[in-house]
Parts: structure tokens; C-alpha cells; sequence
């Protein structure tokens, strides 16, 4: 299978008043395309920072990123808005909707961005509507839905640029067991459909979806269970 | 591909501005109000200004501009007035004078005039202006007849009691009644009217239209000499007013016999004198209400800045997830400086629809004539949008730099 991430040495220090603090401390990963991924540690371990360097949402200070073979560390800030736009799918916690707009302009928003025009934008989206099974809720604003329901929001927004990567940060944390259980569903649908999957989490339960598990501590990877070579 | 998509962009952040505007109504008015009172003060004070030029310009033309008026005292007096108080009297000797002698004069048309009582029948006006006209008055002047005839050279010569009515005083005096051939009492002496002069209007609140025509003869003969005139001189060529000017003033001073070192006691008045005092009063007034509609602008604009800077950290989670799913920093610049100038192009928006009210008010509640000119208007819209992208250049700055990681965990 083809390398969809390699991060070689990756560091990450963040100034803090006068203190540094070294969230990332060399970190090796390499990333097939269609792998289940799940990302584990405790919080402060240097998962999230992790994860925001792999979403392009962060740059590492020192060290290596290659996506699908291009070196995402020499890009600037245009270009990684692109590569977030294009490549990868995000799903937060906290869902992070806009709450003025409807389910469908939600889901529409990275289609704006890549310059998609209205009439295709709309058939994408409401198509990625369906595949969360929220067509019947595409006019309802995040305030309308329930948690879950905002969460498949989500997850349909996050595939509707057909990324290279679904990123996920802890996508049940502010979930019931019931709705985060109907997530993880999605999640597996997704993976058996050839998607990446990347999950933060915390939890084990949730990390047992996934067909690999990185164990992350002070900044560094200790165990992986399933490195494929 | 690439303007289409740039196309998109811009028109998603046009709606994205237009609903984020429309979701804070009460702000975005209060905001606004700055940008609306300093459009609207250029803009009514524009209008105000567009209004009296086109009334003095009506005005203006009542006096030709070909024309030079041999007067007692100067049109515009920036000295003292007692300066000219003794002033001999300009008198028809003078007026024949100078028509005898000049060479650039085409018609020379003394006149005079007083105040009186009209009357017709059980109808009186008082403190009606009487002039007295002869009948080179038609040439030097623009006198058109409405109804009846204007005086014929017997008339004047003869010095017979007849009357030429502005049109206001045939309606006040008349009403329906045919004026012509009636008899009317001036200051008590007996008038026939042969002519009502054609309607001339307001200026700055005064009518044109109710003054009384007679004969300089019998205005003269029935009202006493002892009265100063003043000679208007219609000049030959329009392009000689200069040389004009100065050979009148020659031979006024040949006339009255002043020695070289004795100042001119008379004035040479024309439109011109009035054309550049008005540009003098205007130009004052212009300056001082743009620098208080600017002033306005900028203190509305700070208002904007203001709030945008609010805006962007309300909305700094929002600035994250449009960052986290794609948006470049262009894009949000482009989205708050759209929002800021369309805040400010609703404001000029609506400051120009009030300006159509207020110049009405003006025009209907005071003596000032004004009209909205359309380059106020188009200007007017432009330029507040322009402070809008002006006054919105730093927080859309702002808001692009914010960092998008740091944006998501914002609550």
C-alpha cells in the first residue's frame, strides 16, 4: 500500500512567557492509505499537538511531514489552507459548526472554499447528507439537531472534499454512549469504503475501533501496535 | 477555472457578510449612524449648494451679462457704508451723457424707483416697488410681456400714466379680472395698465413679480426729481466688458468733472462683481461643511473599526472552523472588509435616501432652493464603502493572522 504520512522527527516547542514546552519530542509515523488508526494517551501527552501537525493546522518546528509524498513543512500559510481544504477532514469534540447556518451550508463550506459552483456544491453536499443519513435534516440549524445528529454534521462535512485523511479529535467525547456508538458506526462504514482514519482519543473502548493503536507519552510514540512494514 | 472560483469566493462572503449584518440589526444601525450623518451632512449641504447655484444662476440671468450698471453705491459693500453716503445722486443728464458718448454702448437705459401704494378698487398693496423705465429697457434687459404690450415710445415720451404689473401683482390685485385697461392708483395718481410682465420667480425668498413698471418720465413728473438713477449700458461686444467698464468710468468722470486726484464717485456695478462674491461666499461654506462631513466620516469610521475589531473576536471560533476547513487568509480578509464596507455602504445608502428628504424639507421650509445633485448620490454610496474598506483593513488583518488552532479552543 502506498505511504499516505510520513513524519520523520518531528518536534514541536511552544514558548510559554519564558518556558519552553516541548509537546512533541521526535515522533516517527508512517501512514498507509486506508488505514484505521487510533492515536491514545493521556491529556497532555502531545496527541492533539500531534494531531493539529498532521491537519496541517500547526507546524512542527523541527522535523519532517510528507502527505502523499509532498513536504508539507516547507508550505506556507496558503498553501496548507488548501491542503486542509483538499485533503483532509476534520471532526472536533465540540463539532464545531457554524451556528447560524443550516446543516447543508455547513456542509457546503469547504466546497465554497475550493471555488465549487452553487448548483454541484449543493448536490455534493446534500449527497454527503445522505451517506450520515441526515437528508431529512439539511435546513435545520446545529441548534435544532441533537448531539449526534451535529455530529454526522460534522463527519458529512469533513468527507465532502473527498479527503485523503478523516481526522478525528475525540469525535464522542461530548457524545452519549448511544450517539457515539451510531459515530463509530460511521467511522467503520467510511474505513470499509477505503477512507484513512486517523482518532484522537483518550478512551480505549473508542480506540478499539481501529485496527492500529499509537500509544503516545510525553511526546513520544511508545508503543504501536500494528506497525505494518 | 480560477476567476470562477475567485468569483464564488467573493459572492459565498458577500452572503456571508449580508447574514451576518442582518443578524445583529441593532448593531449594525447604531454602528452605521456615524457613516449616515457624515454622508448626509456632504450630501445635503452639496444639495443645498447645487440648489442655490441654480437659483442665483436663475437670478444672475436677470441681470445680463453683457450689461454694466453706472449705480450711486457699489453691489457689494465691504467697507463702510458711509464712505459712499455722500455721493452726489447719478442723474438722466448723465445717463443722456453717456449715451452721447460711449462707443461700446449698445442701448443705455436709465431707471429709477420708489415705494408706493397700490391700489385697485377696495384691494391695496403697500410698499409695492414703483420703477421707472424707459424703452431701451427691453434691449438692455430680459423683459417679456405675458399679457398686453410693453410701453410704446410715445408713452414714454409723452410721459403718460401708464403700467406695466408683475405678474404676482395681477394676481393679487386681479385675481381673474383682465388687468388690461384697468385703471390702478399708485400713491394716489391714476395708472392704466397695458402689460403684465411674464412670471420671473423666487429668489432666496423674495419675488420677482410684484414690482410696477411706468414710464421714468412719469415717475418723474408725478413723484418729484430729486431722485438718483441708476444707467444700465448694454456693451456691444460681451468679450469688451473690460474696456467697457473703463471708458463709462471715463466718461462719468469727464461728466462730473473730477479732477485726476479725486476718487471715482459713482460705481460701475456687473453680474461679474456678484458671480465672484457668491463663488467667495460658497467656496467658504463648501470648505467648512466638508470638513465637518469628513470629520463626521472619520469618527464614524473609527465606529466601524470598532466594532469589526469586536466582531472579529466574537467570532474568533467562527474565523477557526472557516480556517480549519479551507479558508486562506485572503478569504477572510475579503470576508470582514466586504462586511465592513457593506456596513458602510448601507449607511450611505441610507443617508442618501434621508438627503432626498431633507433637501425637500429644506426646499419647502425655507427660502434655499435644493436639489440632490446625482453625483452626491453615486459619490456618496462609493465613498462611505470606501471608508468601510478603509476603516476595516486592520481588524480583517487581525482576524486573518488569528491562529486557527488556538481559534478552535476558543470559547
Amino acid at each position: 500500500m502506498d505511504k499516505l504520512i510520513e513524519l520523520k522527527g518531528i518536534k514541536k516547542v511552544y514558548k510559554v512567557g519564558k518556558v519552553e514546552v516541548h509537546a512533541l519530542r521526535g515522533i516517527d509515523l508512517t501512514v498507509r492509505k486506508g488505514e484505521y488508526i487510533a492515536i491514545m494517551g493521556p491529556s497532555g501527552s502531545g496527541k492533539s499537538t500531534l494531531m493539529n501537525i498532521i491537519g496541517c493546522l500547526d507546524t512542527p518546528t523541527e522535523g519532517v511531514y510528507h502527505l502523499e509524498g509532498v513536504p508539507v513543512h516547507e508550505m506556507n500559510d496558503s498553501q496548507l489552507a488548501e491542503i486542509r481544504n483538499k485533503k483532509i477532514g476534520f471532526v472536533f469534540q465540540t463539532f464545531n459548526l457554524l451556528p447560524r447556518a443550516n446543516a447543508l451550508h455547513n456542509v457546503e463550506l469547504p466546497l465554497i472554499y475550493a471555488g465549487v459552483p452553487a448548483s454541484r456544491r449543493k448536490k455534493i453536499a446534500e449527497h454527503a447528507l445522505e451517506i450520515v443519513g441526515l437528508k431529512d435534516r439539511k435546513h435545520h440549524r446545529p441548534s435544532e439537531l441533537s448531539g449526534g445528529q451535529r455530529q454526522r454534521v460534522a463527519i458529512a462535512r469533513a468527507l465532502v472534499n473527498r479527503p485523503s485523511l478523516l481526522l478525528a479529535d475525540e469525535p464522542t467525547g461530548n457524545l452519549d454512549s448511544k450517539a457515539g456508538e451510531e459515530v463509530m458506526k460511521i467511522f467503520e462504514e467510511l474505513y470499509e469504503n477505503g477512507n484513512t482514519i486517523i482518532l484522537v482519543t483518550h478512551e480505549k473502548y473508542i480506540a478499539d475501533h481501529a485496527r492500529r493503536i499509537v500509544h503516545i507519552r510525553d511526546g513520544r510514540i511508545i508503543d504501536d501496535t500494528g506497525v505494518a512494514s | 477555472m480560477k476567476w470562477l472560483g475567485a468569483f464564488i469566493t467573493f459572492w459565498e462572503n458577500f452572503k456571508i457578510a449580508f447574514k451576518s449584518l442582518a443578524a445583529n440589526k441593532m448593531r449594525t444601525s447604531l454602528t452605521t449612524l456615524g457613516i449616515v450623518i457624515g454622508v448626509l451632512t456632504i450630501v445635503s449641504v452639496a444639495s443645498i449648494i447645487s440648489g442655490l447655484n441654480k437659483g442665483f444662476a436663475e437670478q444672475i440671468s436677470n441681470i445680463g451679462s453683457n450689461v454694466l450698471y453706472i449705480n450711486k453705491y457699489p453691489w457689494i459693500i465691504m467697507d463702510d457704508w458711509y464712505k459712499y453716503k455722500n455721493r452726489p445722486d447719478i442723474t438722466l443728464r448723465e445717463a443722456s451723457f453717456i449715451r452721447e458718448h460711449s462707443k461700446y454702448a449698445e442701448a443705455v437705459a436709465p431707471t429709477s424707483g420708489r415705494r408706493s401704494i397700490v391700489k385697485y378698487k377696495d384691494k391695496i398693496l403697500e410698499d409695492i416697488r414703483v420703477v421707472g423705465i424707459v424703452y431701451e429697457e427691453k434691449d438692455v434687459e430680459n423683459f417679456e410681456i405675458d399679457e398686453g404690450r410693453f410701453f410704446s415710445p410715445i408713452e414714454i415720451s409723452r410721459k403718460r400714466s401708464v403700467a406695466i404689473i408683475g405678474y404676482e401683482i395681477k394676481e393679487r390685485l386681479f385675481e381673474d379680472d383682465d388687468p388690461i385697461g384697468k385703471k390702478i392708483l399708485i400713491g394716489g395718481q391714476k395708472f392704466v395698465v397695458v402689460g403684465v410682465r411674464s412670471k420671473r420667480g423666487n429668489i432666496f425668498g423674495q419675488s420677482l413679480d410684484i414690482d410696477v413698471y411706468v414710464p421714468l418720465g412719469t415717475l418723474y413728473s408725478k413723484f418729484g426729481h430729486r431722485r438718483s438713477v441708476g444707467i444700465q449700458v448694454k456693451v456691444k461686444d460681451p468679450s469688451l466688458m473690460e474696456e467697457a467698464s473703463e471708458e463709462l468710468r471715463f466718461w462719468m468722470r469727464v461728466a462730473r468733472a473730477l479732477k485726476p486726484t479725486e476718487p471715482d464717485n459713482f460705481s460701475i456695478n456687473r453680474q461679474e462683481t456678484l458671480l465672484k462674491t457668491y463663488r467667495d461666499l460658497t467656496r467658504g461654506l463648501y470648505t467648512a461643511a466638508f470638513g465637518i462631513g469628513a470629520l463626521s466620516l472619520i469618527v464614524g469610521g473609527i465606529g466601524i473599526m470598532n466594532i469589526m475589531l469586536v466582531s472579529v473576536t466574537e467570532r474568533r471560533r467562527e474565523i477557526g472552523i472557516r480556517k480549519a476547513i479551507g479558508a486562506k487568509r485572503s478569504t477572510i480578509v475579503l470576508q470582514f472588509l466586504i462586511e465592513s464596507s457593506m456596513l458602510c455602504g448601507v449607511g450611505g445608502l441610507i443617508a442618501v435616501i434621508l438627503s432626498f428628504i431633507v433637501s425637500m424639507l429644506i426646499d419647502k421650509l425655507t427660502p434655499f432652493p435644493a436639489t440632490v445633485p446625482l453625483w452626491s448620490v453615486v459619490g456618496g454610496v462609493i465613498f462611505s464603502s470606501l471608508i468601510g474598506v478603509f476603516f476595516g483593513l486592520y481588524p480583517a488583518a487581525k482576524a486573518s493572522k488569528l491562529d486557527p488552532v488556538e481559534s478552535l479552543r476558543y470559547e
